[in-house]
């Protein structure tokens, strides 16, 4: 029964707050509504200074290929390596081209053509991604120049067909909604609840309730439903705007997302708390919250795979809770995964969320 | 209502190398309203945390009633009132709602307790749907005296519950005080102002973490040993500096508008020291020691004993 009063009084002092109930509401939204385009990893508009040494019809359709491809933005054709270079250097362009003299000559009578390709790899993603975008669009206007010109179809030795499982449009944003759906969760039910209990020890409110006979577990209890609520709220929101904006709907179904969401919701808002109970000023339980919720977001497969981690790393992953929801959420998002085919996450998630509430119960002292 | 006695034997707590509370005993009577008194640092709020069961001592033993404060802390959280010295009431609940959860914290209603407050809520009625946050100091302070009264306690801690407030207020407060104590409550109050010694029945003296007196407000003034003289005049803070490079005087401090001071051997050699710098109109007479001069008193020896 006294739950049910420590619960009122929590949830009165939520919706009092001038701040928080909007952030809970308007963060999830924005961060569905902006990150998905900002955190794309989709390489487009690379800027394309050509060398054209040649200077014959054939090179001249090359550079209109290039000029008319969407990932492609072409700054200039100029005379020399050196002026070239020179555009490269004050990031004008990204990747040079550059085409040799006997390129119309050696591509009609069959020969090998060595053309150079450089990137500036500043950006090493955009560099690379770039560079391989121009070597794959050269071979492809070669072996069409040969076909036109000579009416021979060239032999291709072996004909790779690249087909992607999944998200068949190798669409970042698939990828990215549902790691930003537990970035969402991450953000609210690490910050808040870590704030809670410390800002009642700075106004000297936690003095009064420690000298009541409510017990640890009630009271912590107490904390940790309304955060609970919170953070379904917030996912749910995540879920209506995947939707709607992005057409996103799990293949698989909501209740099994529901239910990691709801487990890791208990995990982050326990480590919340306990980060809490462990401070004495907003200011400590602030930086510590921020250090873990960087590892959490970093070290989980959130951004960057798992598997391109060194070893290490990937023992580290093993203890991060959110690299399981971010599996299960992947899967159920993408591959229509199931409990069953879940399992292992489950249980792990299972087995956090136990052990981080029994540690926030147990790091609360009523008595110093 | 009868109360519950208090004795604390022995209790000492440390923060590092410094002693916040060295060594203190007391023991205090079912329905005695008990003052403890000193100035910021003597230890009092840490004493008060101590008894509340926040703060485990480093050694020594406290006892309310029977129940052990640390073994039965159980116990003596649900016969106790505890009022800290900051106000630390939630500040975004109203009035009623902090009296309505602190009641229902320590299983009871405000129906059920609604007589034992009465007379103090009866002043915040009009405010009851005010946020405490909005509350001026006076109020706050009932407002808070009210929520640990609420489980109708056997024994009530407050901690410099008046530091702040005005002095109507304060005044109102003791007389609130006053009548608990009659009813039965035991009460342990800790004030840093020497006047409000005499509104309690017995008190003790805190400095540097040890109790250096303990008796009623008589006794203490009763055990005042040198004779104090009031010197009053025009310009007391000229007379002050005067008396202090006097060679004869073994302190002065002013009170009010006069001066309270203690010589040596012969007061008349101060009269003529007085009237030699120029001071023509002073009076000089016997005067009787207040708690303060006793405190004065016991401190100055304190101090020369080490």
């Amino acid at each position: 029964m006294v739950l049910k009063y420590l619960l009122e009084k929590e949830v009165k002092q939520f919706l009092r707050n001038s701040l928080l109930p909007r952030i809970a509401i308007v963060f999830p939204l924005l961060v569905l509504l902006v990150m998905p385009w900002a955190t794309s990893f989709e390489v487009e508009n690379v800027n394309v200074v050509i060398v054209d040494n040649d200077n014959t019809a054939l090179s001249g359709r090359l550079a209109h290929k290039i000029e008319g491809s969407r990932y492609f933005n072409l700054v200039g054709v100029v005379g020399s390596y050196g002026e070239a270079i020179g555009k490269i250097e004050r990031q004008e362009a990204d990747v040079l081209l550059e085409i040799p003299d006997n390129f119309e000559r050696s591509l009609l009578t069959g020969r090998k053509i060595d053309y150079q390709v450089s990137a500036n790899s500043v950006n090493g993603v955009r560099g690379n991604l770039g560079a391989n975008y121009m070597n794959a669009l050269v071979a492809g206007f070669a072996a069409e120049a040969i076909d036109e010109e000579t009416g021979r179809v060239v032999p291709q030795p072996v004909e790779v067909i690249e087909q992607y499982l999944y998200n068949e449009l190798l669409d970042y944003k698939k990828l990215m909604v549902p790691a930003l759906m537990i970035i969402v969760i991450i953000i609210i039910c690490g910050i808040l609840p870590a704030l809670n209990i410390v800002s009642e020890k700075e106004t000297g409110t936690i003095g009064q309730i420690n000298v009541t006979p409510v017990g640890k577990w009630t009271f912590i209890l107490a904390k940790l439903l309304p955060y609970w609520v919170i953070g379904v709220v917030a996912i749910s929101i995540c879920f209506v705007v995947a939707w709607l904006v992005y057409g996103l709907v799990p293949r698989g179904s909501f209740l099994t997302i529901y239910a990691a969401a709801a487990l890791f919701i208990i995990v982050m808002s326990s480590v919340g708390l306990i980060v809490s109970n462990h401070s004495s000023t907003m200011q400590q339980a602030m930086f510590v919250i921020f250090f873990i919720m960087v590892l959490f977001m970093l070290l989980s497969g959130l951004l960057t795979p798992v598997a391109s981690m060194p070893d290490w790393a990937q023992y580290v992953v093993i203890f991060n809770p959110p690299h399981y929801i971010i599996d299960i959420m992947r899967s159920v998002y993408l591959k229509g995964g199931k409990f069953a085919s879940n399992s292992f996450e489950f249980g792990m998630l299972g087995l956090f969320a136990v052990v981080m509430a029994l540690w926030a119960m147990l790091s609360y002292r009523k008595q110093e | 209502m009868t109360g519950l006695g208090v004795e604390i034997k022995g209790v000492v707590k440390k923060y590092g190398t410094l002693k916040a509370v060295d060594d203190v005993s007391l023991r205090v009577s079912p329905g005695e309203l008990f003052g403890i008194i000193g100035p910021d640092g003597a230890g009092k709020s840490t004493l008060f945390r101590m008894i509340a069961t926040l703060l485990l001592p480093d050694s020594g033993k406290i006892t309310i009633g029977d129940r052990d404060v640390v073994g039965d802390y159980r116990d003596v959280r649900s016969v106790l009132g505890y009022m800290p010295g900051k106000f630390s009431l939630y500040q975004d609940l109203t009035v009623r709602e902090n009296l309505d959860f602190y009641a229902s914290v320590f299983g009871t209603t405000v129906g059920e307790n609604y007589h034992f407050i009465s007379d103090i809520y009866r002043m915040l009625k009009p405010f009851e749907k005010r946020l405490a946050r909005h509350l001026s100091g006076g109020m706050k302070q009932k407002l808070a005296l009210c929520c640990s009264l609420i489980h109708r306690p056997q024994v009530l801690l407050l901690d410099e519950p008046t530091t702040g407030v005005d002095p109507v207020s304060r005044y109102e407060f003791w007389e609130i005080l006053k009548r608990l104590s009659a009813d039965g409550m035991t009460i342990i109050v800790s004030t840093p102002y020497m006047d409000e010694a005499y509104k309690c029945s017995r008190m003790a003296m805190m400095i540097g973490g040890k109790v250096i007196k303990e008796g009623t407000p008589d006794d203490i003034i009763a055990g005042y040993n040198g004779k104090l003289w009031k010197v009053s005049g025009r310009e007391v803070y000229g007379m002050l500096l005067a008396v202090k490079a006097y060679c004869g005087v073994v302190s002065c401090d002013s009170f009010g508008d006069s001066l309270h001071v203690v010589v040596r051997d012969d007061i008349e050699g101060l009269r003529s020291y007085l009237r030699e710098k120029g001071y023509d109109d002073v009076t000089v007479e016997a005067t009787k020691p207040t708690v303060e001069d006793c405190f004065i008193e016991l401190v100055r020896d304190g101090c020369s004993d080490r």
